[in-house]
């Protein structure tokens, strides 16, 4: 039941993303214009610490623009009319991962783009990978929450940014440190604590979305 | 005079165990040996560490009676949330100031990039930013609301930043908690020391409950006089 709800709302979100195309090709834009100013302001990096602060700063507010739209592309009134129709639970979980897929390819092309332009650094790329997926979901999930929490007052933009940047600084500051490991040493050992807490992390945000969203929802 | 013992027994210890961590905590000899770099500045201890538990027992308030809002809708419950958070934010911006006076002393500058401080000050952030968004919402059920969802949330990913993740860095300067060589919890401290800390600690919380308690007071009158 959950499930099927579930699958309808995301085949709902791609289809809006979709139809209204502009939306997505404003964040590319705001991505590749914010690494590209900062390749125009840097000579060259050589420093793997400047790197990978950049790369997770960049990836930080391309993450907020990205998802705070979640709750106020559409009007009230449809989010009344899928109240009706499905579960609080299957609507935060879809809107989840779906943010959660944009993340991913957001945070895929973040990479592309910085290799291309800022030159590769990574020794470890796997191990960069791994944390660009657990910061995808992360930020995903936490961002989701914000972001509906956010809808519901006036003031939206800022209050997403005040709201969300030292909340996910916990999150955040665990990714640096592994994709710095990454960036310095090819060996995984000293990383597993990091990723489990990571997961942790991840694991215990949905969890609490999933029980404090309804109350969020019904208005 | 039973009744105002019975009622008030625990302000007046309180003010007690606060005169006697004051003048006990100034008085007595420091004598504390791996913490030479600290030297007369321990003295600090009675009180920078109490802002700390105050700022905790707080937060802990204002989560408990988050939660309960959530359960009842009672619009009671959020005033004292946000009492409590209230307080919270006061204990936590006197615990940074008290310690940037120690680390002036001990390290030489008032701030140094320590995970530890460094949580306390995105911590106050979370919280600043709690009151930003109740300032944000005009309807007052939905801000108790909104803002209880936010405080639930907030406090989980506040734990990890100021509790769990300084120990897992591992690299801290600052004493306190685990997590680093040069730690000290309240036991390793010499007898004539600890017989100043704990009523000290006590003292403080005590102090924090009663602030909230009047702060929730003059809430409620405000709100019944708004209500008449």
């Amino acid at each position: 039941m959950l499930g099927n709800e579930i699958r309808h709302l995301i085949g709902k979100e791609i289809r809006l993303e979709l139809k209204q195309k502009y939306v997505l090709n404003g964040i590319l834009l705001y991505l590749v214009s914010t690494i590209f100013v900062t390749y125009l302001a840097f000579d060259r990096i050589i420093e793997p610490d400047t790197w990978n602060s950049l790369f997770w700063i960049i990836l930080l507010f391309v993450a907020v623009n990205g998802i705070s739209k979640s709750f106020i592309q559409e009007s009230p009134a449809r989010h009344l009319y899928y109240y009706t129709i499905a579960s609080p639970q299957a609507v935060l979980l879809s809107k989840v991962i779906y943010n959660l897929l944009l993340m991913t390819i957001l945070s895929v092309l973040s990479f592309v783009f910085f290799l291309l332009l800022m030159g590769n650094l990574v020794v470890n790329i796997p191990l960069f990978l791994t944390t660009l997926v657990l910061g995808s979901l992360g930020l995903a999930s936490i961002l989701t929450m914000v972001a509906a929490i956010a809808s519901r007052a006036s003031n939206n933009f800022s209050l997403m940014a005040i709201l969300s940047f030292p909340i996910v600084l916990p999150l955040l500051g665990t990714l640096m440190k592994v994709s710095k490991s990454a960036l310095s040493a090819a060996q995984w050992s000293g990383n597993y604590g990091f990723i489990i807490i990571l997961l942790t992390i991840n694991v215990a945000v949905i969890i609490l979305a999933y029980l404090l969203f309804p109350y969020l929802w019904r208005d | 005079m039973g009744t105002v013992i019975r009622n008030y027994w625990w302000k007046i210890l309180a003010g007690i165990l606060l005169l006697y961590a004051v003048v006990g905590g100034f008085i007595i000899k420091i004598s504390f040996e791996g913490m030479e770099v600290a030297a007369e500045s321990m003295r600090n201890l009675f009180y920078h560490v109490g802002m700390w538990f105050g700022m905790l027992t707080m937060l802990i308030t204002g989560f408990v009676y988050s939660l309960r809002y959530l359960r009842k809708f009672d619009e009671l419950e959020d005033i004292k949330a946000v009492e409590a958070v209230n307080v919270g934010l006061m204990f936590g911006f006197l615990g940074i100031f008290t310690g940037m006076i120690w680390a002036n002393f001990t390290w030489g500058s008032p701030w140094v990039k320590d995970p530890k401080l460094n949580g306390a000050a995105v911590g106050l952030l979370i919280y600043l930013a709690y009151a930003i968004l109740r300032g944000s919402i005009d309807d007052t059920h939905k801000r108790a609301k909104v803002a209880a969802i936010y405080n639930v949330f907030a406090f989980f990913l506040w734990i990890v930043l100021v509790i769990i993740l300084p120990r897992l860095a591992g690299e801290s300067i600052h004493p306190a908690g685990g997590g680093n060589a040069n730690t000290i919890m309240p036991m390793h401290l010499p007898p004539s020391m600890r017989l100043i800390f704990y009523p000290a600690m006590l003292g403080w919380i005590l102090l924090g409950v009663w602030i909230y308690k009047l702060r929730v007071r003059l809430r409620r009158i405000k709100l019944t006089i708004d209500n008449k």
